[in-house]
């Protein structure tokens, strides 16, 4: 379990692959595939392993004086992490959830940048997008997103890497069937930050971005592109209504 | 500091069977593994686990490495009296860490 799995296995039937199955239904989060000790493991906040960045979070979120502006957490971020992406008036860009803590940090408190994928930083992301856990994702209606979210889409139905394949030839037309022994999901960003087993740790959306690209061999965006903005902002219109659970357990 | 997420009943029933369950951050990191740098690994691994009851050992387990990272270990005991649950996880490189829980038993 400690191998980092990266490519999908290379003798994939991809005429079957390709034969296209049926467009993809009313939007289905990717819990409903896992193995029932998997729900289990992520049902129980006790024996959640992403419970414990959750904690680490609301460590941080004190010890960093976010509460000297927001207050406290449940109150204040409740139903932030379904309204991101959002439009960022600053940047006249985009903005995810982490990005959106790291502007707090860096830009209102002069803090040191932290690293995207580093603890410090899916600690807090985890701990805010929790204060959303059960509500529906609830994307602007913001006409200022409407490029990034074509982007994505372009992006998202774009063939890639040297297995040719576009995210949606995996994630719309073969949903719900197998590859390589595991079933494919719709592909719906509801539980991020994240514990996969596979990982062995908590990890982003980009992070999961980036083992789809490295599974059909392409070159994933480095973290933070805003490239990946634009694939979640599109992926969050698509997942509209689908309830977050952040931390989410994955294989 | 290792986060820890402990969870057992705060009180009970004399003769009551309770169920305590723990989970701790950690690498797990077997030893066997390369780095990115394709050099292998040190192990760093928690060895041991240790359940106190009133300085009493009720359960101890010996780890190795093939425990997934972050331990979830579960296990029951019988509540007997009131008093103070100790845990205990040791390893490599001088991990050690401790933490405590009061029981009520009426
Ligand atoms: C100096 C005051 C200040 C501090 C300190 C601060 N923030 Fe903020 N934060 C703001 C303001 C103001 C906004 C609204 C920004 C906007 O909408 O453009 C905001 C917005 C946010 C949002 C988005 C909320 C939403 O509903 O869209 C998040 C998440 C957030 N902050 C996290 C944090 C975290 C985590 C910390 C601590 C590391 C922190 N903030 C520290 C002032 C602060
Ligand atoms: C070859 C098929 C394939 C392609 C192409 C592919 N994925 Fe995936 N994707 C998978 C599989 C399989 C999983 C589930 C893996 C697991 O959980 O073990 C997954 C998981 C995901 C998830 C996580 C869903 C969840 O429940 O957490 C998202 C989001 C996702 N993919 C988005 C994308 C995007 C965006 C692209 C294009 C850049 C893409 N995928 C390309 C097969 C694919």
């Amino acid at each position: 379990m400690k191998r980092a799995l990266l490519a999908f296995p290379l003798a994939l039937p991809l005429a079957l692959l390709l034969a296209g199955g049926a467009a993809a239904e009313p939007p289905q989060s990717g819990f409903a595939l896992m193995a029932p000790e998997t729900q289990a493991m992520q049902r129980d906040d006790t024996a959640n392993p992403g419970m414990l960045w959750v904690q680490e979070g609301e460590a941080l979120w004190a010890q960093s004086g976010c509460t000297g502006c927001h207050g406290d957490a449940p109150g204040s971020m409740r139903g932030a992490a379904s309204r991101y992406p959002a439009w960022d008036a600053t940047r006249q860009a985009p903005i995810d959830l982490a990005g959106r803590i790291e502007q707090c940090r860096v830009d209102r408190q002069g803090a040191a940048p932290l690293e995207r994928e580093g603890e410090p930083l899916l600690a807090l992301s985890a701990y805010v997008a929790h204060q959303s856990r059960g509500l529906p994702i609830d994307p602007p209606e913001d006409p200022r997103l409407a490029p990034a979210r074509a982007l994505g889409e372009a992006l998202f139905r774009e063939r890639r890497g040297q297995l040719d394949l576009s995210c949606a030839q995996c994630h719309d037309d073969n949903a719900g069937r197998r590859l390589g022994g595991s079933p494919i999901p719709q592909g719906h960003p509801t539980g991020y930050p994240l514990y996969r087993l596979e990982w062995q740790g908590l990890g982003s959306l980009q992070r999961r971005l980036r083992n789809c690209m490295a599974g059909v061999r392409s070159e994933p965006y480095a973290y933070g592109a805003p490239e990946y903005v634009a694939i979640e902002a599109f992926l969050m219109v698509r997942a509209r209504g689908l309830a977050l659970e952040t931390p989410a357990v994955r294989p | 500091m290792a986060r820890v997420l402990i969870n057992l009943p705060r009180s009970a029933k004399r003769g009551e069977l309770i169920e305590i369950r723990t989970l701790i951050q950690h690498g797990m990191e077997t030893g066997y593994r390369p780095g990115p740098n394709g050099v292998t690994q040190q192990r760093d691994i928690i060895r041991s686990f240790t359940c106190l009851f009133d300085n009493e050992e009720v359960f101890h387990a010996e780890l190795y490495q093939a425990i997934a990272a972050n331990p979830f270990i579960t296990f029951s005991m019988l509540a007997t009296a009131s008093g103070i649950l100790a845990f205990t996880w040791t390893g490599d490189n001088g991990f050690a860490q401790t933490e405590t829980r009061a029981l009520t038993v009426t």
